[in-house]
């Protein structure tokens, strides 16, 4: 089988540098341009939107399609650019802070977002006026985390809310009840039993994401850096979450994945394959599951996370997605409106839910099981147990964790270094979160 | 008035030098001083100009990050070095020889991965060397029982990888290089040779190796100056900038991280003039010492 597999593998190289040699793409990127709109009419005005997520342009378009139906005197014709997530941002910082070549609407991920928020010329536009209405219906922390002085400048797709999604497939095969994990605990023993039973792993050490390393620090009520916004990285909470996770990759309940973390292509692939029983992700990885592991249809169920007492907050809001409008566009006004109406309107956090599988900001909806619980739904159709159940559940808990000045380094040296130092390399963690300390205030001075 | 100016043989040979004059004034000598000036800035796009002296380069010098990229940097420029001018020079030898068989064939198989964009030969590279059991590399391991390898979290391995990558893309190149240099040696020397009952190894030392000096130093100083200056090769390898570890960071991915990607262009031109510095140490260096500032003998 390996012979054979080898000798496959080594025909497609051959072939493909063949056809890549032919084809002679210089640049190699995966940009693509195309217009929304389709409904517009000719006076239309046409702005141009870039992102590096291309399920984010299905959105728009579907929002698009509603706002020149009901604006017939201000319609929007929308060039969209998908672009890869590096390429995009440094692209989009140089654009907005030169003042020249940026696009009229553009995504800004979290973890970039304190980048271009940064001196004393924001080069993105306040969306105060466009937000007011929607004030009182969506999650404030994540308006804040968009947010400088009082203005905000962007809103996201979704809350983000981690959840726990279990392979009940595999947890059946080792006699596990997901219902009863309630603390890592029953994680840890848990997974014991998973590996004893089936030799697969239940969760991942994450190497190239922070995303548990921010589960865990919110659910001690702590946070990456302190209230003046400086780093702390080697705090006791962090040193406690990471000897935990230590601890659950000494007992083989966790292991690394390839690609880092779930969110990857390789990763994804691990998954599909049955390799690791669960995933501790935020609610927008749901979108993954559905899109790219179609043959775990079925069989995966949602649950909240573990937790290191009763009583702990069991959610908090990971990753993230601001949409802004920058400064130098044609019609800035019309920009904002169709901003906020495609990302914050009553239409809107449906269609969210309904096309990409996101928890929106605007909650009314997540009470709405006319649409929550629509049996037509393709995600309501693959998990075992329905997502806003789990949410209503925990809403009240969903924390926060900052995103400061520095949490881009922060995020920088704990994806490339840390992370790999303490998985990978089986490095202490106390030294290895003081290292980490240490070149994040290097780079920071 | 104006023929007798362009037809002066005083004028005519600066004209025909002012567009290099220009376009050196322009795309070189300006930027360079522009760059040599915002490394003593605290400069980001957007932002006013701040002067701090010379504060950027006794940052970089306690700077950890940006000396593993200087090390890795070196290393992989050594590392081009030894594979990347013995070999190709062989090959050329050996395609030269009128023994050789199917000559053409081999001369445009090896040029043809030089033609490949570096996105797409470091992405197949990418998953070449990937982790998983199905990756290529892998697979053929698994063939002799060996377990599957973490290629692109080692720092050995990786740059193990980043080698094969450059010799598969510019072997071929360098072997014209060095074609091009044998096709200048006149065949009088060997037959020479030949009578004198000298072996081919003795040819190849005394009359190939010592000719081909011009093109072996020309080889060293572009390897040298591609060598330190890598890092698409790395970002397509590492699917991004940010290897583990930084075992893939180079001193331009270092630049690109600080410049582009934190908008710190004053730090970031710093990193900059400090590339320049060791590239022209060394290669001013190697050109001393292969004695190529003395004046040719008459």
């Amino acid at each position: 089988m390996k012979k054979r597999s080898a000798l496959i593998s080594i025909v497609t190289l051959l072939i493909m540098s063949l056809v890549f040699t032919a084809c002679g793409n210089p640049s190699g990127s995966k940009t693509e341009t195309r217009q929304l709109g389709a409904n517009a009419g000719e006076n239309a005005t046409e702005l141009s939107f870039w992102t590096f997520v291309d399920l984010h342009g299905k959105h728009l378009d579907k929002m698009l399609g509603l706002w020149n139906q009901q604006n017939p005197d201000k319609q929007i014709k929308l060039n969209v650019t998908v672009m890869p997530y590096d390429d995009m941002h440094n692209k989009l910082l140089l654009a907005v802070t030169s003042g020249k070549g940026a696009p009229d609407i553009a995504d800004i991920e979290l973890g970039k977002f304190p980048k271009f928020l940064e001196g004393d010329n924001v080069p993105l536009e306040s969306l105060n006026d466009v937000y007011a209405p929607y004030k009182d219906a969506v999650v404030p922390s994540r308006v804040e985390i968009y947010s400088k002085a009082d203005q905000v400048y962007g809103f996201d797709y979704h809350v983000g809310a981690t959840l726990a999604f279990y392979n009940t497939e595999i947890l059946e095969q080792a006699g596990v009840d997901y219902k009863k994990i309630i603390t890592w605990e029953d994680y840890k023993q848990a997974g014991i039993q998973v590996y004893e039973k089936t030799g697969k792993y239940l969760g991942t050490a994450d190497t190239s994401a922070s995303f548990q390393a921010s589960l865990l620090l919110a659910q001690q009520n702590a946070d990456f850096t302190d209230e003046n916004g400086n780093p702390k990285v080697n705090s006791p909470e962090m040193i406690k979450a990471f000897e935990m996770l230590v601890d659950l990759q000494k007992n083989n309940v966790i292991h690394t994945i390839p690609g880092g973390q779930p969110d990857t292509e390789e990763a994804k692939g691990e998954y599909n394959k049955g390799n690791y029983a669960s995933a501790l992700m935020p609610e927008w990885y749901m979108s993954r599951f559905v899109n790219e592991m179609k043959d775990l249809k079925g069989k995966y169920a949602i649950a909240p996370l573990p937790v290191f007492e009763e009583g702990n907050p069991r959610s908090v809001g990971l990753g993230g997605t601001g949409t802004v409008v920058t400064k130098n566009g044609k019609d800035v006004q019309l920009a904002k409106e169709f901003v906020a109406f495609a990302k914050l309107s009553k239409e809107a956090t449906t269609e969210i839910w309904n096309t990409l599988g996101f928890d929106p900001i605007n909650m009314e909806v997540w009470k709405d099981d006319a649409v929550t619980k629509n049996p037509e739904n393709e995600y309501v159709q693959y998990f075992k147990t329905n997502a806003f159940d789990t949410l209503n559940e925990i809403k009240d808990e969903i924390q926060a964790i900052k995103s400061v000045k520095a949490s881009p380094t922060i995020g920088n040296i704990f994806n490339t270094v840390t992370l790999n130092a303490i998985f990978e390399d089986g490095q202490d963690v106390k030294e290895a979160l003081d290292e980490a300390q240490a070149a994040i205030e290097q780079e920071l001075k | 008035m104006i023929k007798k100016f362009v037809y002066s043989q005083k004028v005519a040979p600066y004209v025909f030098v002012l567009p290099f004059i220009l376009i050196f004034l322009m795309f070189w000598f300006f930027p360079l001083v522009n760059s040599f000036i915002m490394s003593f800035q605290d400069r980001m796009l957007g932002q006013d100009p701040k002067w701090i002296g010379e504060a950027n380069y006794s940052k970089l010098l306690t700077d950890k990050v940006f000396l593993i990229s200087i090390k890795n940097s070196v290393v992989y420029m050594l590392g081009t070095l030894v594979l990347l001018i013995p070999f190709p020079m062989l090959f050329a030898v050996m395609i030269n020889s009128k023994l050789m068989m199917g000559r053409e064939f081999f001369k445009s198989s090896f040029f043809l991965p030089a033609l490949t964009s570096v996105a797409v030969a470091g992405t197949i590279f990418r998953l070449t060397f990937g982790e998983m059991e199905g990756s290529l590399m892998n697979s053929f391991l698994g063939l002799f029982g060996v377990e599957p390898i973490k290629f692109l979290k080692d720092g050995n391995w990786s740059m193990a990888a980043l080698l094969i990558l450059a010799c598969w893309r510019w072997t071929g190149v360098n072997m014209l290089y060095y074609l091009s240099g044998l096709k200048s040696i006149d065949n009088e020397y060997y037959e020479a040779a030949s009578i004198d009952g000298a072996s081919a190894w003795q040819k190849f030392r005394m009359i190939t190796m010592p000719l081909m000096k011009p093109t072996t130093v020309y080889v060293t100083t572009i390897s040298v100056y591609a060598g330190l200056a890598m890092f698409t090769e790395s970002l397509m390898m590492f699917n991004g900038n940010k290897s583990p570890q930084n075992i893939g960071l180079t001193i331009v991915g270092y630049l690109y991280r600080q410049g582009i990607e934190q908008n710190k262009l004053g730090y970031a031109a710093a990193v900059g003039i400090i590339l320049l510095v060791i590239a022209m140490v060394i290669n001013l260096t190697q050109l001393k010492f292969s004695g190529m500032f003395k004046k040719e003998e008459d």
